[in-house]
């Protein structure tokens, strides 16, 4: 890039850069049409029933089984959001939003899973206390 | 700023270039920086997810949250967010077609969907509140208030750009840079369901399973 930076004639560089960087108008294929706007949104709706009726109804005994399928269907959602709405491709940007996005999405989980996993153990190591105890607390 | 630094100094000399005279893709750096501020912004949101699953279940001898919450509301301002994700991607694809009046139409729509949202988050805040479980009730109810509270300010903050937006989309039509701020508070609109399908998940219907 530097090697041809004061070149005298930059009109005729500077329309061979943009051949070469396909993306600087590339973004305008991010764009959603209309069919993915209402396969997103479809699959939303539905994605967001299934959860609310499990909950409102307790068709599944299984208090845990129905937390497990809230939690990964909460997860399914998020991608489709991602993939039909925020328009998340591994090509955008040169790769860069999704390298972002999976930095961004490393340490979420090291601050859930950690704080989690450390405040678990210290309440499950602490002194119990006795209602009474509680009751006179500051 | 620096092309006057570059005039003033060009005095003296001949003209020293402090930066590439190409600098072609000024829109997709824009949308790269946005990305990143969402994805920033997305680490203040996990903090409080972390905040809210380690305080989640203390409460303090008061309220649970299969007492507080109502989940057939929490439903209805479900859907309204969904709602106006929907038509907001249908403001977008407006304007891609160069239609002022269409996308100025959507976005309305978008707006009165995302204050139906707030409006129906600030009356559960009231109605919790009235009911004696407001934030100061246990450590549930302050990490509650904190993690939605959050998300209802962005959504203010997303209405009034919102509004911000269509006074300039009104008064100056669909110019190169209302489309790259039309573009960015998509991301944010977007992004901020994202989050919302977090918060129904993870507080309000974990919450009520208990």
């Amino acid at each position: 890039m530097s090697s041809h930076g004061q070149t005298p004639h930059a009109p005729a560089h500077e329309s061979a850069s943009q051949a070469h960087h396909g993306h600087s108008n590339g973004h305008q294929a991010g764009h959603g049409t209309l069919r993915s706007y209402l396969i997103g949104f479809s699959l939303s709706v539905i994605l967001t029933a299934i959860p609310f009726w499990l909950v409102m109804s307790g068709a599944i005994d299984s208090k845990l089984f129905t937390a497990f399928l809230v939690m990964g269907l909460g997860v399914i959602q998020i991608v489709v959001h991602m993939v039909y709405f925020l328009h998340m491709n591994p090509r955008s940007e040169g790769g860069w939003t999704m390298m972002a996005l999976l930095f961004t999405l490393v340490l979420v989980g090291i601050t859930l899973a950690g704080s989690l996993w450390v405040m678990h153990h210290l309440n499950t190591n602490m002194m119990p206390m006795s209602p009474e105890m509680m009751k006179n607390m500051p | 700023m620096s092309q006057t630094q570059v005039q003033s100094n060009g005095m003296e000399t001949e003209k020293p270039q402090f930066y590439l005279t190409e600098d072609h893709h000024p829109e997709g750096s824009t949308m790269l920086g946005f990305w990143l501020y969402l994805m920033s912004d997305c680490l203040i949101f996990a903090v409080l997810f972390a905040t809210h699953g380690v305080l989640g279940r203390n409460y303090a001898a008061g309220p649970s949250p299969a007492d507080l919450f109502d989940l057939p509301l929490v439903a209805i301002n479900t859907a309204m967010l969904l709602f106006s994700s929907i038509t907001y991607g249908f403001a977008m694809l407006q304007m891609e077609r160069g239609a002022k009046t269409e996308t100025l139409f959507w976005l309305g729509v978008t707006g009165v969907f995302g204050a139906a949202f707030l409006g129906l988050e600030l009356y559960e805040f009231n109605h919790l509140i009235h009911e004696g479980a407001g934030p100061t009730r246990s450590a549930f109810l302050s990490s509650f208030f904190t993690l939605v509270g959050t998300h209802g300010l962005h959504v203010t903050f997303g209405i009034i750009w919102l509004i911000t937006l269509m006074v300039q989309v009104g008064r100056y039509g669909l110019i190169p840079e209302n489309k790259r701020r039309l573009m960015c508070l998509s991301m944010f609109w977007h992004f901020l369901d994202v989050v919302w399908i977090g918060v129904f998940s993870f507080v309000y219907l974990m919450g009520v399973l208990g």
